[in-house]
């Protein structure tokens, strides 16, 4: 029951996201709206970090699963893909690298610089 | 048995579990960085499904049930990052200036790249929101006139990459700081990097987490003012 219970906060959480993705008009999903909300109320206290964290890990541990369907997707838009894919590998795997790189050693220099 | 398979209701759902827990027992068994349980699970599936000739709809009409909890598992993102909320709060400067240099990095490189490869306006805003999260992305390339579906593809593969060479590309830029590794994973792979970045430690988890929420909301502002250079 615990658990059930736990989930249905998240749930609630949620659909506190999606109904302020429907009044506000910005290309924002519910779940990055989900995600403040959920961390205001645990600053705030309104939700208690006991009362969602065991379904809290066991969705973010699962995570990885939920991805597969819509990576198999790719098959499905293949056909459009395929014209355009070797810019679209490039670009990608380039730009990511850069990306992940140069935002994590800004931060590390910003940081070690405040830290002096 | 392609009858079977496209009827079924619970087959889409089963056989990602099964080929994801797979993956895990490979990762586990030779333990390569690039033997990640995602990706294997990934090309498991697309292999089952043609072999078998599956329609991704059909397939998708189970599977989707595991994509539906996606949304309340990117709430709970929430949860690692309120537990290291102190350590966001002393150095919220270098997370802010690694965010933002990480988005602007992406439009910068993609906007480089278009004009290299000369692709069409429409090709370009499709590339752009490439490292947010799909729901944000999405949103991006149809208000800009992007072709949506090769968003979404793209989107995920830069995650999946992402998720797979964060410890090397880690290594090759001598990132060492967990924080500033978990804002790299988050900014240039959104979720799907986070899950990488929540198996290589507490703090890189949150601070992924959080650089997923902030990079997508930066790239809407970004990308509006970036997709009219080309």
């Amino acid at each position: 029951m615990k658990f059930m219970k736990q989930f249905g906060i998240i749930l609630f959480i949620t659909f506190l996201g999606e109904v302020l993705k429907a009044v506000i008009p910005l290309p924002i999903p519910a779940s990055i709206y989900g995600l403040m909300l959920m961390l205001i109320a645990l600053m705030t206290g309104i939700v208690k970090i006991e009362d969602v964290k065991q379904a809290g890990r066991f969705l973010i541990e699962v995570m990885p699963m939920m991805f597969i369907p819509a990576a198999v997707g790719i098959i499905a838009a293949w056909p459009v893909l395929e014209p355009i894919l070797g810019s679209v590998v490039i670009i990608t795997i380039v730009s990511t690298v850069l990306v992940m790189g140069i935002a994590g050693r800004v931060t590390q220099f910003v940081n070690r610089i405040g830290r002096k | 048995m392609k009858e079977i398979i496209s009827n079924s209701t619970f087959f889409g759902v089963m056989i990602c579990i099964i080929s994801y827990e797979i993956g895990l027992i490979i990762k586990r068994k030779w333990k390569k960085s690039f033997l990640n349980p995602l990706l294997i699970s990934i090309v498991i599936v697309i292999l089952i499904l043609l072999a078998f000739h599956v329609d991704y709809d059909k397939f998708n009409e189970g599977a989707k049930y595991l994509s539906y909890l996606l949304t309340p598992a990117t709430v709970c993102l929430a949860i690692p990052l309120y537990e290291q909320i102190a350590l966001l709060k002393s150095n919220w400067k270098g997370i802010v200036a690694g965010i933002s240099a990480g988005v602007l990095t992406s439009m910068v490189c993609v906007l480089g790249m278009s004009m290299l490869f000369q692709l069409s306006h429409e090709e370009y805003v499709t590339l752009l929101p490439k490292s947010i999260t799909t729901a944000i992305g999405m949103g991006i390339s149809e208000e800009m006139g992007g072709i949506v579906t090769i968003t979404v593809a793209v989107i995920i593969v830069t995650g999946v990459l992402g998720n797979v060479i964060a410890e090397l590309v880690c290594k090759l830029f001598r990132i060492t700081d967990p924080i500033a590794k978990g804002i790299g994973i988050g900014t240039a792979a959104h979720a799907v990097g986070t899950s990488k970045a929540l198996e290589m430690g507490e703090i890189e988890g949150a601070m992924s987490s959080l650089a997923v929420a902030v990079a997508g909301l930066m790239t809407v502002i970004a990308a509006s003012i970036f997709a009219q250079f080309l």
